[in-house]
């Protein structure tokens, strides 16, 4: 039982706080995204925001916890190599970013609330992640 | 656009990914849950997604404007957002990590994989969303 409830609770905030930053809206997004007159900085703050509270509290669990307050250990993904495949991938990302002002958190939410435009793009991202499967070993190749 | 409410709701989502790491040891990286959604595991992160969306409709109910992303009228438009979907699908895929992965988690644990992605979709985001704006 209370193994389901910080996924649910930190999902619910995740979400409400993508919704209620503007994150959620490819309009705004893309307002931020594409530079010149009348750019909308406001978005800056969101990634910002989440910092604030994550910088200093992932710092603190490493220097204070050898282990999370529930589970048995802390996943760690790799911090390197910075190598072909991940500027690749994050260049591609940024691609689909500033065409559609849609990243994964946002669409899956967005299609949550019945808005068109993250319920066409959702199954694409689904079907790019697909094709990574096939790709990436003939990238590391 | 509220700045307020950008810096707040950035907030609230540190508090979710510190949440979940203090206490489960996870990554809140979307990317990342939705593409092993299905594998081992499976229980919460499928109730995390379930729960991103809730934590969505209940930001609405509380007075949140509602994010408005209709179908795009043109052949063009759809055509360029299924290739964006796929696009963001891929690239994710292949950097393992995206905005709240690489950007929200791994910044905060001086990743250098993550820097170096953020920088570079925050890069390419940037270069794509120009060009589109003065090619319309």
């Amino acid at each position: 039982m209370n193994r389901i409830v910080t996924p649910l609770f930190s999902g619910l905030l995740f979400g409400a706080g993508l919704v209620i930053s503007g994150m959620a809206d490819p309009s705004i997004v893309l307002g931020f995204l594409a530079l010149g007159p009348g750019w909308n900085p406001a978005l800056a703050l969101v990634m910002g925001g989440a910092l604030l509270i994550t910088a200093p509290g992932f710092f603190w669990l490493r220097r204070r916890r050898a282990r999370p307050f529930i589970a048995d250990q802390f996943v760690m993904p790799p911090t390197r190599p910075v190598d072909h495949v991940l500027i690749l991938g994050a260049a591609l990302f940024g691609l689909g970013w500033g065409l559609a002002g849609f990243c994964p958190g946002p669409a899956i939410v967005s299609a949550g609330l019945g808005q068109g435009a993250a319920l066409l793009f959702v199954p694409a991202f689904l079907i790019g992640g697909k094709i990574a499967d096939f790709v990436e070993p003939r990238l590391r190749r | 656009m509220n700045l307020v409410l950008a810096l707040l709701g950035g907030m609230l989502i540190g508090v979710s990914a510190l949440l979940l790491y203090a206490v489960e040891g996870k990554i809140a990286g979307i990317s990342g849950i939705v593409f092993s959604a299905t594998g081992s595991e499976r229980v919460w992160k499928l109730l995390f997604l379930g729960s991103l969306i809730a934590g969505g409709w209940l930001a609405i109910g509380a007075g949140a404007v509602m994010p408005r992303a209709p179908l795009p009228a043109s052949t063009e438009g759809i055509a360029l957002l299924s290739l964006a979907g796929v696009s963001v699908g891929l690239g994710t895929r292949l950097s393992k990590g995206c905005t709240s992965g690489h950007g929200v988690c791994g910044l905060a644990r001086l990743s250098p994989r993550s820097l170096a992605a953020v920088m570079t979709f925050m890069g390419v985001g940037m270069l794509t969303a120009t060009a589109l704006r003065y090619a319309h």
